[in-house]
């Protein structure tokens, strides 16, 4: 047990290294740079910028730097957000985008499986066919779509809720159900698929047979089993979610983490990007180590291995 | 365990025998023929500007006008050939890298193979925005450059679209080459490989001759799914600005403009709707046609 968490650990430093070389000499190798503007800016000045910020010398020797800074736990400071720490953009955003993420995840993960459990119980069924093909739309209609849409009909025409920004709980609604519909169709159809699978195993008919409820056959004896793929699909989903969408983001006007991804690019703000990439990929590692010990509650025949 | 075949003939028939591969197709083939030859008829050209914004739909703008008073039907199916192009090209790419890397990483074993998925799985956990993104800034001044050397740079409005097609192309290869590496696993075992290899044929041969036509069918279900992937990736980068650029605009742009159209005094509902209604059909069909397809194959 210590040893398959201390494996698993040292592959994620392992992968978060790998991933911040690739994504910081790839930053730094596109053509422009952070203090690269439409009026040229005087050749002293720039220089002294990119002393500022430990962006002169040679790529080696600011890439070693930067990352014997990370070992130190600095984040450094945003080349775009002039005097602003990495550390504390992201304290500032990543609550906003957890909190949106998260309903979004609780949102998908129970209308997923409630849906995919509806159409496998009644297979080859009108309700079967309908929620199939309301999974398959809603996976095809990207969110800048639905997000509109929602806002046109329940923002503008309804009034229900407000069109955006980040005030009070209703306001966090229609971002979390925009956000949360294709993770939540995705969920339905694995979860149709793997209970259509299971329901045809020989216990469950031991089960029936032995008189236990149908309503308990379903949602504690097979669903325990069914769930493993869908399991596996949360982990990635939940890092994906829990670090902001910028689609969802900007339709809804949030003060989340999402529009870093794209704008410390567009920027060239090489540290910012460091750190949301850092943020994703540890959420990434630890929610599939997470998805590993689930597995092992929900079917106790499959061990860890290191 | 079960083993990939080539698939088995008459798969056609098999498709066509399911009504949502049948209505999939069908709506696929008019959403087609009609960004292909419906601009020539139309009366409003996709550029063409005019004094009349913002009519609602009518009869002389069956999708009423924009901004700068274009025909909006005109702007959608101009919006409908280039994502189509995008995401028929971009998957062909995608398509040749993966069955490269599948291909190879499954044949050769061992540490290439190794190396290879080592390189799948960082490549996945690198957010992929910011992997095409890069990829578009990289490609940008070469892409740019010898597009210009072309027929005297009579292509060089398309760069970005071109670059488009790669970028993506060169994003969308991870699951395709895994699942292929798959594949050849299972099928690397059997006879007829190492028959082959005893009566000497080269690796090239036995990759294309023998490992590629039993993987056909599950090249072809991705390749139709990876289709719409591309689509809404490209879709999805126009939306932020980042993709096709004006006076070109593809189903992206159109949304990111009927998106921002949107506001508490007076919504212009018809700029988001008829493109997001074209869009999210022409989606939904290559989906369904996918899964139509995976299940003839399975049959």
């Amino acid at each position: 047990m210590l040893i398959f968490l201390a494996r698993r650990l040292s592959a994620m430093f392992g992968v978060l290294f790998c991933v911040i070389t690739l994504t910081f000499l790839l930053l730094r190798a596109a053509p422009g740079g952070p203090f690269t503007r439409e009026r040229k800016m005087p050749a002293a000045i720039e220089l002294q910028l990119l002393a500022k910020y430990h962006l002169d010398g040679s790529l080696w020797q600011q890439y070693s730097e930067y990352i014997s800074d990370l070992l130190h736990g600095d984040l450094r400071l945003s080349t775009k957000y002039r005097d602003r720490s990495v550390r504390e953009l992201l304290a500032q955003s990543l609550p906003v985008s957890a909190l949106l993420g998260g309903s979004a995840f609780i949102l998908a993960t129970l209308g997923g499986v409630l849906l995919g459990c509806l159409a496998a119980v009644r297979h080859r069924t009108t309700a079967d066919a309908l929620s199939t093909l309301l999974s398959l739309a809603l996976i095809s209609v990207p969110t800048f779509v639905t997000g509109p849409l929602l806002v046109l009909l329940f923002a503008l025409y309804l009034g229900w809720f407000p069109v955006g920004g980040w005030h009070s709980l209703s306001s966090l609604i229609l971002p979390a159900v925009t956000l949360a519909g294709p993770a939540c169709a995705t969920i339905a159809r694995i979860t149709r698929t793997s209970l259509l699978e299971t329901l045809q195993a020989p216990y469950l008919r031991t089960a029936r047979a032995k008189g236990v409820s149908a309503s308990r056959v379903l949602f504690v004896h097979a669903l325990k089993t069914a769930l493993l793929p869908v399991v596996s699909y949360l982990g990635p989903l939940a890092a994906q979610l829990l670090t902001g969408s910028i689609v969802v983001e900007s339709i809804f006007n949030l003060p989340g983490t999402g529009s870093f991804f794209v704008n410390a690019i567009l920027n060239r703000d090489v540290f910012l990007l460091g750190g949301v990439v850092i943020v994703y990929c540890a959420l990434l590692v630890l929610m599939n180590l997470a998805v590993d010990f689930a597995y092992t509650l929900l079917d106790p025949r499959i061990q860890l291995e290191a | 365990m079960k083993h990939p075949t080539a698939p088995r003939p008459g798969l056609l028939r098999r498709l066509l025998q399911r009504p949502s591969a049948r209505l999939s197709l069908f709506l696929l083939a008019c959403v087609f023929l009609s960004a292909v030859f419906l601009p020539l008829t139309l009366k409003y050209q996709s550029q063409l500007t005019s004094s009349s914004a913002f009519l609602a739909p009518n009869t002389e703008h069956l999708f009423g006008t924009d901004l700068n008073g274009r025909d909006v039907l005109a702007r959608t199916l101009q919006g409908a050939r280039i994502s189509l192009l995008v995401g028929c090209a971009g998957a062909l790419v995608s398509l040749c890298i993966g069955t490269s890397v599948g291909l190879l990483a499954g044949y050769a074993g061992g540490r290439l193979d190794a190396l290879l998925m080592r390189l799948v799985d960082v490549l996945y956990a690198v957010p992929r925005l910011i992997l095409i993104i890069l990829l578009e800034f990289l490609l940008d001044p070469w892409l740019q450059k010898s597009l210009a050397s072309l027929q005297d740079g009579r292509w060089v409005g398309y760069s970005k679209i071109a670059i488009l097609i790669v970028a993506l192309g060169c994003i969308e290869w991870l699951t395709m080459a895994r699942i292929i590496r798959g594949q050849v696993l299972s099928l690397k075992t059997l006879p007829f490989i190492d028959a082959a290899q005893a009566l000497g044929q080269s690796h090239f041969k036995i990759l294309t001759r023998h490992l590629l036509p039993n993987l056909a069918g599950v090249i072809v279900v991705y390749l139709t799914l990876t289709v719409p992937a591309v689509m809404l990736d490209e879709s999805f980068l126009s939306f932020l600005g980042l993709g096709v650029q004006a006076p070109q605009a593809s189903w992206g742009t159109l949304l990111s403009d009927g998106a921002q159209a949107l506001n508490p005094v007076r919504s212009h509902w018809w700029l988001l709707v008829f493109p997001a209604t074209a869009m999210s059909l022409t989606l939904i069909a290559l989906n369904f046609l996918g899964d139509a397809l995976r299940d003839a194959l399975a049959e």
